[in-house]
């Protein structure tokens, strides 16, 4: 790699640092965006889905005479249709299959059973609402304990050799070395936890406009997709469409959070409805059809083991999941990690030994199982591990930053390779911990603490230091569904100066038309303002794995950074020519280039890239554009210090936050504005998952949670107050030094929020309290104890 | 989410709404602010054939201090209440507590009133406060007690083609106060445990009234008579109320749900009446 070149620019330049104000904000804000429902094309058709409202049942028929008599019914598809065309079965990302309209069976409330087509979503709705199935039912499984029981009823019979409920098992690190540090261990402490299941929510929900050409057989297929290239590759793969016909437009987004990640059987209908058709086919979903039937997060029982020694230091971890993945399985993630990442659960911690054992199991709920804001299954890892480390402190009579200190791996153990083989790239984490205990009083606090339980009342003090492994490639390790894990940029700088970058990646609300311009309006000096960001249409943009697993820095990032120094190095190039001295003598900084020693000879950016359309060097191809694929060396490893306070009301059990520090380490911050926008909403989902929001089921699993009555979502007013603080250990590999931020907080804030709650109450030897950390269970916890 | 379809019919006057009421017969409904009915309708639990939409009706929302009594019209938002000096103890109380802003700027009392949903917070209050329903219909208008307008859940105790156009609230001579307190999840979720109190005080600093009610904890909005009765003629104080507290448990009947479980939900009743009643007194002691 060539050295990092001066990256600084002037506000005027907008470079990386600045935090300049959001160039995608001033259209969404005034209603100009461009959003999947506001797709209107001549002729076309609504689609509505028929969903089961048992969890488990045999299907007898299903009668469709009274939906299709309805007057603008076009069309009503069933299961029987789609295996007709060989598509009621479809691939899911983890190489499972996934019934795209039941044949068979439904495996949980709210799977795809028919849909209707119709020439408006009205008609569509009450039709599909007149569509009879007859059920013979099934006994429903709702949890992998019950599912992996001798005498559970076996969820997946039409699979081949199937003759359980068990999806996987996998395994991490060395369980020889383990049990021998367990076996010399002065002190074993241990923690049943439990991450429930939860959904990514975004406020717009998942659809499709399906367009098929039936002349040309061009399908033009509108998508909500994080990560159109990867979709549209899959479609061609699955629907047999040669892939030079297939385009994918994610046009704006809505928020994803990893739920438009999937390819979802509603996508799969409305695509061959089109093509049947000869019409353009809309599909959006309902609120309730997104929380009900599209990807999950999380759903992990987890149980941890930690070996210590005499003084408090760990020797060594155990870890086992067992996983509730739903009917079919469909996390989202790379093809060798059947458990995600999950075995990042080391954290930020120096110890020799480690050993994860992971189990999934099939369930009658839906299926799911994406990386809800998450580099796959890190969430449930940094939570397990910050809950244990405090609980290990309690045990051994230590305080819980005490232990952290004792325990972290130090700054100068870096580049660092963890028991189950991740070699973090930088930290500092002493420095942060500290850092955030100065800043909310930590000592005063426990102090404070102390007096308060004097008086009866109930305080606590929670701490999470969290390490994520995020951005993935490099492709030698990370894939999706075979597809290798890197990702790209084109850059064109027109005769004017002014900049059209294309990226691979997608965006969904974190900024990437203003941070990625930043980007090379440091390694340029084009001003932001005359950047514009192409992304989301594969006919118009380089291929690219998506937007998710906080990697479109790590990767994206890392090309546009390489593809400006390519056209850098060409500018060097024709500015020597214009400037009449040698190319080695050439200088780039904020735009401009200069003479080394006489640095009144320069020319401008804007003169080279006109001089590259109209002056060009003899022997040098004209135009100023070029594409770069990048591959990162490594993940990258950012990581904070979260610090919370909450009072807890004896009484009621009812807590509340009254302090809320959190220290982001995300190495090199390109738009300071948009990384704090990022921590704030992470935050805030952290205090979601760990106070009030969860979907469950009943015992005939029905779930619960299917709409915002019942899923909570917090609001400003419930949320708390954050106190953010930094520091920047940037990321020795990558190109500009930055690390993935889009998750750190929703990743490491749900323990701190958690450990506070057990650390008001951690005297009277209250360890767990499972999320939602609802009032009744405090209360409960509350009223044990005593 | 697509709602069935329905006819609509705005309504210009009180004899309007009230003559479509009787025309559209069972199926028809009446459309206050919305904020029941059609996410009702969205969700499809509900399929009225008419809507007669009385937000057009002049006048019909009033809010307003007379004889006594407040009176607040079918179409006074939540919203009003909030920012009117006119309500005191457990109405001003409860008005903010009423979801959020969005929902408090359309909904409406006499539409929470009318669903006697016992998750709503109003008609607790009402219980507690004693307060009056005004029914108008084809017969004309009458007064309905609070208590026996509360039939059941989501059942009222109007007659066919009547429709509500006030409640009044009875505003006290003498010392009073009164509050509500309630526990949820979220700004803008229905109460997991709602509790209405309201004292009133004779001369000689004794109960000479008191009203408890709850939200959530019951099939319908409870009153809680024997806490009341318990109450009424004694000298306030610590163990009068504790006692107080748990007679108003005890008339809880809360289940275990999301939410919580049924015992901690009992307990929340017991420790929410004491705390209501601590606050009730104190307003009233104020002036
Ligand atoms: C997100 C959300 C949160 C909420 N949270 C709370 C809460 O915390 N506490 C709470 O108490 N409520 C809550 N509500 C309900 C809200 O207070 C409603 O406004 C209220 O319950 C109904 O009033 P409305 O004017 O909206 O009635 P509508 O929805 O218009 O009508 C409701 C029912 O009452 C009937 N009706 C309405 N007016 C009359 C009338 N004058 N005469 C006869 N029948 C009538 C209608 O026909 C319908 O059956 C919430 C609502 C929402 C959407």
């Amino acid at each position: 790699m060539t050295a990092t070149p001066d990256l600084s620019t002037p506000p005027e330049i907008g470079g990386i640092g600045h935090s300049v104000l959001r160039r995608e904000d001033d259209r969404l804000i005034e209603g100009q965006g461009d959003f999947l429902d506001d797709v209107v094309l001549p002729g076309m058709l609504h689609m509505a889905i028929h969903r089961s409202p048992v969890a488990h049942a045999r299907i007898r028929g299903i009668d469709s005479s009274a939906a299709s008599a309805v007057d603008g019914v076009v069309a009503v598809v069933t299961g029987e249709l789609m295996a007709a065309h060989n598509l009621a079965w479809m691939p899911t990302l983890s190489g499972d299959t996934q019934a795209v309209l039941a044949t068979d069976k439904v495996r949980y409330q709210g799977q795809e059973v028919a849909a209707v087509i119709a020439t408006d979503p009205y008609v569509a709705a009450d039709a599909a609402a007149l569509i009879e199935v007859d059920y013979e039912m099934l006994p429903a499984v709702t949890g992998p304990q019950q599912s992996l029981s001798a005498d559970a009823p076996v969820i997946r019979d039409e699979k081949e050799g199937q003759t359980d409920n068990l999806v996987y098992t996998w395994e991490s690190g060395d369980a020889e070395a383990t049990d021998a540090a367990f076996e010399s261990a002065a002190r074993v402490v241990s923690l049943d936890t439990f991450y429930p299941r939860s959904h990514p929510a975004p406020l717009e929900t998942c659809g499709i406009v399906a367009d098929v050409n039936s002349v040309t057989g061009q399908a033009t297929v509108y998508l909500t997709s994080q990560a159109p290239h990867a979709h549209r590759t899959l479609f061609a793969l699955v629907a047999g469409l040669p892939e030079q016909n297939i385009r994918i437009i994610s046009p704006d987004i809505g928020g994803g959070f990893g739920n438009k990640v999937p390819i979802y059987p509603g996508y799969v209908v409305a695509t061959a409805a089109s093509l049947l058709l000869g019409t353009p086919v809309k599909w959006i979903e309902s609120r309730s059809d997104n929380l009900i039937s599209t990807g999950f997060g999380r759903d992990y029982h987890m149980r941890g083991e930690l070996a210590l020694d005499g003084d408090g230091r760990i020797l060594a971890l155990r870890a086992d999941v067992l996983s509730d993945q739903g009917a079919f399985y469909s996390d989202a993630q790379p093809t060798q990690f059947r458990a995600g990442l999950f075995h990042v659960v080391t954290g930020s911690y120096d110890f020799p030994a480690a050993h994860v054992t992971c189990r999934g199991a099939f369930t009658n709920k839906a299926p799911g199982g994406v990386a809800y804001r998450c580099s796959f299954r890190i969430t449930e890892a940094s939570y397990l591990i910050e809950r244990l480390v405090q609980t290990a402190a309690y045990e051994i009579g230590m305080d819980p930053a005490d232990f952290r200190l004792l325990n972290f791996i130090r700054e100068d153990q870096f580049p660092y390779t963890t028991p189950t083989g991740f070699v973090y790239d930088s930290g500092d984490y002493h420095t942060a911990l500290r850092k955030a205990m100065d800043e909310v009083g930590y000592a005063e606090l426990r102090a404070e603490q102390a007096a308060a339980r004097a008086e009866g009342r109930l305080l606590g003090i929670g701490i999470a230091h969290f390490t994520e492994a995020v951005g993935a490639g490099p492709s030698r390790t990370y894939d999706i569904a075979g597809l290798k894990m890197f990702d790209s940029a084109e850059l064109r700088v027109h005769p004017t100066g002014k900049a059209i970058l294309k990226l691979g990646v997608k965006t969904q609300g974190q900024g990437h038309e203003t941070t990625f311009a930043q980007i090379v309006a440091s390694e340029l000096g084009i001003p932001v303002t005359d950047i514009k960001v192409v992304h989301g249409d594969t006919d118009n943009t380089p291929y690219g794995l998506g937007t998710y697993a906080s990697r479109s820095t790590p990767t994206a990032g890392g090309a546009t950074s390489m593809v400006s120094r390519k056209l850098a190095d060409k500018g060097r190039k024709i500015a020597a020519h214009l400037l009449e001295a040698a190319e080695a003598d050439i200088d780039l900084a904020a735009g401009t280039f200069s003479v080394r020693g006489t640095p009144e000879r320069s020319v401008t950016i804007q003169e080279v890239a006109f001089a590259a359309y109209t002056n060009m060097p003899e022997g040098l191809e004209h135009g100023f554009e070029g594409v770069s694929y990048y591959d990162p060396p490594n993940l990258t490893f950012p990581y904070g210090s979260y610090i919370v306070v909450v009072e807890v009301d004896a009484e009621t059990g009812v807590w509340k936050v009254d302090r809320m520090v959190a220290l982001d380490d995300c190495g090199v911050r390109i738009n300071p504005m948009i990384v704090e926008g990022q921590i704030h909403g992470g935050l805030t989902e952290g205090f979601a998952k760990s106070s009030m929001q969860w979907i469950t089921f009943d015992e005939d699993g029905n779930c619960i949670g299917s709409n915002f009555m019942d899923y909570l979502v917090p609001t400003a007013w419930e949320t708390p107050r954050f106190e953010l603080l930094e520091t920047c250990v940037p990321s020795p590999h990558h190109p500009i030094g930055a690390k993935g931020v889009g998750e750190s907080a929703t990743v490491g804030s749900p323990a701190a929020y958690v450990n506070a709650v057990i650390d008001a109450l951690a005297h009277l030897g209250v360890r767990n309290i499972d999320m939602p950390v609802l009032p009744d269970r405090v209360w409960d916890a509350l009223e044990s104890a005593s | 989410m697509y709602p069935p379809s329905f006819d609509l019919t705005v309504a210009r006057s009180v004899a309007e709404a009230v003559d479509a009421l009787a025309e559209g017969g069972e199926d028809a409904r009446i459309l206050a602010g919305g904020q029941s009915l059609i996410p009702m309708l969205k969700l499809r639990f509900a399929a009225p054939s008419l809507l007669v939409d009385i937000n057009e009706i002049a006048g019909l929302d009033l809010l307003e201090r007379t004889n006594g009594h407040l009176r607040i019209g079918a179409t006074a938002r939540h919203a009003d209440i909030v920012a009117s000096d006119l309500p005191g103890g457990a109405v001003a109380s409860a008005a903010p507590w009423i979801s959020d802003p969005l929902v408090r700027n359309r909904g409406t009392v006499c539409g929470s009133v009318a669903h006697c949903d016992p998750e709503g917070d109003w008609n607790s209050v009402l219980l507690a406060t004693g307060a009056t329903v005004v029914a108008t219909g084809p017969g004309g208008e009458r007064s309905i007690d609070i208590g026996d307008f509360v039939v059941d859940f989501f059942t009222n105790s109007l007659a066919p083609g009547e429709m509500v156009t006030e409640v009044h609230v009875p505003v006290p001579a003498g010392a009073s106060g009164g509050a509500y307190m309630k526990l949820e999840r979220k700004v803008g979720d229905y109460a997991t445990v709602g509790v209405a109190t309201h004292l009133e005080l004779g001369g000689d600093g004794t109960i000479s009234a008191a009203g408890i009610a709850m939200t959530s904890v019951a099939p319908v909005n409870r009153k809680a008579s024997d806490a009341e009765a318990l109450l009424v003629g004694e000298a306030p104080g610590d163990e009068l109320f504790a006692a107080a507290a748990e007679a108003a448990a005890a008339a809880s009947e809360p289940r275990s749900d999301v939410r919580g479980s049924a015992e901690w939900k009992r307990n929340v009743v017991r420790v929410y009446t004491r705390r209501g009643l601590e606050a009730a007194l104190a307003q009233a002691q104020a002036g």
